[in-house]
């Protein structure tokens, strides 16, 4: 009886020996896993910087002119227009970008935007650096109205414009606020980005996809593939976590 | 400039709703260098909108302000540049809270004055001994009590070096016991001449330290003299009736 047992756990340990080999070892396949991981890892980087950049110019836009309304109406002014003329701009741009699947947005970036470049990774960085912006955009503004008006108040009063508020006084405290949402959005980037095999980018995903084609062997790849994304998110979250608590260290 | 006055505030209006609301409905008033004004009034009559009107927090629908000499109500005067000079202190305190009580009191000065750190540093603790919080410097907000926080708002706005000092109901959100540290400073303030225009129920307080009080309803002065003509002599009976519901 236990011999039988025995015998059938060497068979599987043999079995998966065999199968790890044939999928990841055969022809140095783990180079598919590699090059994937740090792919992956390069797409989902350079487009949370852009998002993040993207997202705090668009939040700012649309929350100074929210917050100014008032004055700018009864002050008008050339700046007054340009900053409404943003504004609108700024809301087509998230309204088109989270009505649209990414998926859909990285095609026509690559097919029609940027139809004459050949390296599709900066292509990719692009459409996600801009998809995530709106997100991000959304995530900060909702953090900056949250922020109690005498805040801004203070600011205003001690002489700063209302950019040097936002600057100095503000978006500091927004930050902090925002973390664990932001954290959200960075996870959802990274699992995205699982779709950029649609325009011919060898990320981990599409490197799996290549191992399969080769081996007909599903169980171990796609298991591998799993657990990969997993611990890119643990680790991720992690990072924030200790950013999250080195800031707010900061406030006891 | 006009003689004295250091602000000169000439009907002014502000309206909501399209003139449905009057919060301040035409109000003239001519500040001197060194007085302190107290403003009193029933809530609701326009006295916080008025004080948070002189330096465009509100702002006004009608009306012009002249701050030394300047016309601030006009849109092509920089408001930033004047508002440096006009320091405010808020019901709420509004520090803030993600920077320790020094940097609190350093950063506008260090960017807006460009000021260098050592200066605005050795300055700010200079203002925290005097208000006795010289220990102070290194906490956050969230560690003070109210009063202190009052405090530490007061001399924050007294490092931008102002002309003039506008409180907001300065003791109102604060615990009984902690009204007379915060007013002790606002009185020394006041000794040491500073201009001072101030919204507070602490009649107390205006009784001793105000050069002039006015009296508001509606959003208008109705009455305006010194402590002594206002609190011993009223003469509408609007105050008369306000007097006697709060003394």
């Amino acid at each position: 009886m236990f011999d039988k047992i025995w015998t059938k756990i060497v068979d599987i340990a043999i079995h998966l020996k065999d199968t790890f080999v044939m999928n990841f070892i055969t022809e140095e396949r783990w180079r598919f896993l590699t090059d994937g991981i740090a792919t992956t890892l390069i797409i989902t980087i350079c487009s949370m910087a852009i998002g993040v950049v993207l997202g705090i110019i668009v939040a700012a836009v649309r929350s100074t002119y929210d917050k100014n309304r008032e004055e700018y109406e009864k002050r008008g002014g050339f700046g007054a227009k340009i900053l409404k003329f943003f504004n609108g701009v700024c809301k087509i741009y998230i309204t088109v970008i989270r009505g649209t699947p990414i998926v859909v947005q990285l095609l026509i970036m690559y097919y029609i935007i940027f139809a004459s470049l050949t390296n599709p990774i900066p292509i990719a960085i692009a459409a996600f650096g801009i998809n995530s912006g709106a997100y991000v955009a959304e995530i900060f503004r909702g953090g900056i109205m949250a922020i109690d008006h005498g805040q801004f108040e203070a600011g205003r009063s001690l002489g700063f414009n209302y950019v040097q508020t936002m600057i100095h006084i503000v978006i500091p405290q927004v930050f902090k606020n925002v973390l664990p949402t932001l954290c959200n959005e960075f996870i959802a980037l990274l699992k995205e980005t699982s779709v950029v095999g649609y325009i011919a980018v060898q990320d981990l995903t599409k490197g799996i996809y290549i191992i399969i084609g080769r081996t007909y062997s599903y169980y171990m790849p796609l298991i591998v593939l799993a657990l990969i994304y997993l611990l890119m998110v643990m680790i991720l979250t992690w990072l924030v976590g200790k950013l999250e608590r080195r800031l707010r260290s900061s406030e006891r | 400039m006009n003689g004295n006055s250091l602000i000169k505030i000439k009907q002014l209006k502000k309206h909501y709703n399209g003139g449905e609301i009057k919060a301040l409905d035409g109000l003239d008033l001519e500040i001197e260098k060194g007085e302190v004004v107290v403003v009193i009034g029933p809530s609701g009559s326009g006295k916080s909108t008025f004080l948070r009107s002189m330096n465009l927090l509100e702002l006004p629908t009608d009306g012009t302000i002249t701050f030394e000499g300047v016309d601030i109500t006009d849109p092509k005067t920089d408001i930033n540049k004047h508002r440096q000079k006009m320091g405010m202190v808020f019901q709420h305190f509004n520090l803030f809270p993600n920077m320790n009580i020094l940097k609190n009191m350093t950063i506008a000065p260090i960017k807006l004055l460009k000021i260098s750190k050592e200066d605005a540093e050795r300055k700010a603790r200079a203002l925290l001994e005097k208000v006795g919080l010289g220990d102070r410097a290194e906490a956050y907000p969230s560690q003070l009590s109210g009063g202190q926080k009052q405090r530490v708002a007061i001399v924050r706005a007294l490092c931008m070096e102002p002309q003039v000092m506008l409180f907001d109901e300065p003791t109102s959100a604060l615990d009984p016991e902690m009204v007379g540290e915060v007013l002790d400073v606002m009185k020394d303030l006041a000794r040491q001449g500073m201009t001072m225009v101030c919204v507070t129920h602490e009649m107390g307080f205006a009784k001793e330290v105000a050069t002039r009080v006015i009296f508001m309803d509606e959003g208008k002065i109705i009455e305006e003299g010194t402590p002594d003509e206002i609190f011993s002599n009223p003469k509408s009976d609007r105050l008369k009736s306000f007097l006697s519901k709060i003394l």
